[in-house]
């Protein structure tokens, strides 16, 4: 490793920060693939590496990608919550790796929601 | 493969995690990850101290902030699959405060971590002390950019006296002063050292920050080299801190590999380069002119000031010694400035302080808050108050140079000026809390042994003032205190402070003028009515088995060891005096639904119902509960 210059130490700062950008805590968006054994069984765990590498490979530091238990909609799985930020929760059910492509192409990079896959908006109220 | 992480573990791997079995957590960890495939999705972080070491071994889930404290080996397999697989949290490894049901999953909501104002801590938790990348990313060498690029040295001094920081060693002397003092020599070389000789009983401030955050220490140096115009610095640690020793030599290397330290930093033509040197434990060594002396290879004993170390130091030449956390808030105050700094804490004592709050706390741990921060909060909302519903009796700040602040001071600000007014000192940052069943005088022996051990022995004030100290202390704790002891020790204090040379004698004296000063009547009672009212002091204290309680279990009898205990199942017991030997065994043994054996003290016991031999054990009678 060469010797910094001033300019090589700013860029290394930058290039550093996305490493640790989990650690911030500043999100402006959240991705939740229900892991249950009913969502596990059904390809939950092929659904989250397909986000895995779709977030690496356009460099998204600041979306969390989480994984919860069963969603209680065992038939649709595998499911996933995406929340944007200001914007109500949308539930995916049924989800291939091409499905999550799209969904994370079209709903998380460009803001659309993908209506075809929905399975509801906004969270789920006890009445 | 993927780069990106979905969770990153912050396990933490302070010396006191690493003592309950950190290390084998983090590989248990990392084996069950891979077991299960998860090795692109989560890894392990290993970070320095968390600071909430009495919930060790810990970590942080990240993003989700959730703490897991008290962690096994045991618990691996089952926390991977639910959490990081599954994504269901595990309740039964969260921590739940004392005396309450609800557990706390988020770091967050934890009250130990709300009221704490992390400045110089700012990087705990968060990034791997063995990287120098993951300090780079939280704008680690940001202010030593800041001065090569745009400070004169002349510009760092006057920003630091802006700041108003003072020096986090123990006297608070302002750290910009001393600088200049530095500066104006003529003589060259001039050298900085960095202080971390902790020796406190029970502080581990300076020792956590290495450990955490290495790199912020080096970068405080760099700034106050640069400053006083100093391109040779030692940094002085004791040499059982292996860890932080570790971590410092690691990031030095770190450093000098990207030309952080060495020659032409920066491309500025300014030099400088950190070499380590070990103390072996002596705790004089904590003062300058000893450690000094210590680094010269010669016998650490003090020696008469002035002229001071920034006058006439290491081998002759201008040497500024600052303590390691004066050091590591430099970075803070530089990149941030010092009008942002200066709006932290009082009008005199400004920024914050780290603390190692320890003893009879809920929540033991490593601490920093906001000068002028009340007692009480440090206590009550930090520290979870005291374990088993006890008395708050007072706190020891300051170590065995420090002085005990009463309960009836807890509502006072803690700030350089407020303990000293008290009695007591900031000190390096050691806060002991003593409950209702600590004794006073046992403490203040306890404090006198520490110091008599460690005096040089060069000024007779210090050496043979300890040594006579003790001697009355030890006497008054026996039982065999007489009229005058008190008075005695008040004059000898004092000329003990008056007449040492260095900061060890001058405060040696304090834990047991402080405690004159507040607890009189507890020395008067060991004095003039032979009892120790915290029932500690073993000759003055008596064991009692009360017979309307006693059921006659046999616990305590089996289990003492001089068989002092008499008695048959179901008879009441009686413990013979003569045999015993007051090892606390009994009372220990006896379950606490029945509680039948008590401590006493002075002549409680001619009040007390006194049996010649064992009698069958009273009948139960049932109570109306009176509630």
């Amino acid at each position: 490793m060469p010797k910094l210059t001033i300019e090589e130490l700013r860029k290394k700062r930058e290039s550093t920060k996305k490493s640790i950008y989990l650690r911030e805590g500043n999100f402006r968006g959240k991705v939740t693939v229900h892991m249950g054994t009913c969502g596990i069984a059904a390809g939950a765990r092929e659904i989250m590496s397909t986000f895995l590498d779709e977030f690496s490979s356009k460099d998204i530091a600041d979306i969390m990608l989480t994984s919860s238990g069963c969603a209680g909609l065992c038939s649709e799985e595998p499911m996933v919550t995406v929340e944007m930020e200001d914007s109500a929760p949308v539930k995916y059910g049924k989800l291939t790796p091409d499905k999550t492509k799209k969904i994370f192409n079209e709903h998380i990079i460009e803001g659309n929601i993908v209506e075809e896959y929905v399975l509801g908006i906004g969270s789920e109220r006890a009445g | 493969m993927s780069e990106k992480k979905r969770i990153e573990l912050m396990a933490c791997a302070g010396t006191g995690c690493v003592a309950g079995g950190a290390f084998q957590i983090i590989e248990g960890l990392e084996k069950e990850i891979a077991a299960r495939g998860l090795e692109e999705e989560v890894s392990v972080v290993q970070t320095g101290c968390n600071g909430f070491c009495g919930q060790g071994p810990l970590m942080v889930v990240i993003p989700d902030n959730i703490f897991y404290g008290w962690l096994t080996v045991d618990d691996i397999s089952h926390l991977v699959e639910e959490h990081f697989l599954k994504g269901r949290p595990v309740e039964k490894l969260m921590f739940t405060p004392p005396e309450e049901k609800e557990v706390l999953p988020m770091l967050s909501d934890i009250p130990f971590f709300k009221k704490q104002l992390l400045v110089v801590l700012r990087n705990k938790g968060i990034i791997d002390p063995e990287k120098i990348d993951d300090y780079i990313a939280r704008d680690g060498y940001m202010a030593m950019e800041k001065v090569i690029s745009s400070m004169s040295p002349a510009d760092v001094i006057i920003e630091v006296s802006k700041s108003g920081l003072r020096g986090r060693g123990g006297a608070g002397f302002p750290t910009s002063i001393k600088w200049e003092i530095a500066i104006q020599q003529e003589k060259t070389p001039k050298y900085l050292i960095a202080n971390c000789d902790e020796g406190d009983p029970g502080a581990y401030m300076d020792r956590s920050l290495i450990e955490s955050d290495p790199h912020s220490v080096i970068e405080g140096m760099f700034i106050a080299g640069y400053a006083i115009g100093s391109s040779e610095a030692f940094i002085y640690v004791r040499t059982e801190y292996q860890l932080a020793l570790e971590r410092m030599k690691t990031a030095i290397s770190q450093a000098r590999e990207y030309g952080l330290l060495g020659k032409d930093i920066l491309g500025s033509g300014f030099d400088f380069d950190i070499e380590i040197r070990e103390g072996s434990g002596a705790f004089v060594c904590g003062e300058e002119t000893s450690l000094i002396h210590s680094i010269e290879g010669d016998i650490p004993e003090p020696r008469q000031r002035p002229p001071f170390p920034a006058q006439e130091g290491l081998w002759g030449c201008p040497t500024v010694i600052n303590n390691v956390e004066t050091l590591a808030n430099l970075p803070v105050i530089i990149a941030r400035g010092a009008d942002w700094y200066s709006g932290i804490g009082t009008e005199t004592s400004k920024g914050t302080k780290i603390f190692s709050l320890v003893g009879k706390i809920n929540n033991t741990g490593l601490i920093e808050v906001p000068m002028g921060i009340n007692l009480r909060d440090v206590i009550y909302d930090i520290g979870g108050g005291i374990p088993n519903r006890k008395e708050f009796k007072a706190v020891q700040t300051g170590g065995p140079s420090g002085g005990c602040i009463p309960s009836s001071l807890i509502n006072s600000p803690i700030d350089f000026e407020s303990l000293q007014k008290a009695g007591s000192m900031m000190g390096s940052g050691g806060m002991i809390v003593m409950d209702e069943d600590t004794c006073v005088v046992d403490v203040s022996k306890f404090f006198i042994k520490f110091t008599n051990d460690e005096s040089c022995g060069k000024c007779v004030s210090c050496r043979d003032g300890s040594e006579a100290l003790l001697e009355v202390l030890t006497r008054i704790s026996d039982g065999e205190g007489h009229e005058g002891d008190i008075e005695f020790l008040e004059e000898l204090g004092k000329t003990v402070k008056d007449a040492s040379m260095c900061g060890l004698g001058q405060t040696l004296p304090n834990p047991v003028l402080s405690t004159l000063r507040y607890f009189r009547d507890e020395y008067k009672a060991h004095i003039k009515e032979k009892r120790c009212p915290a029932l500690v002091c073993r000759n003055l204290i008596q064991y009692y088995i009360d017979p309307d309680k006693c059921v006659g279990c046999l616990k305590c009898l089996k289990s003492c060891h001089t068989e002092a205990i008499l008695g048959k199942l179901k008879y009441v017991h009686i413990i013979d005096q003569d045999k015993c030997t007051k090892c606390g065994q009994c009372l220990e043994e006896c379950p606490p639904k029945v509680s039948a054996v008590i401590k006493v003290t002075g002549n409680d016991m001619d009040n007390l119902k006194q049996l010649t031999e064992i009698i069958p054990c009273p009948k139960k009678k049932k109570k109306k509960k009176t509630e």
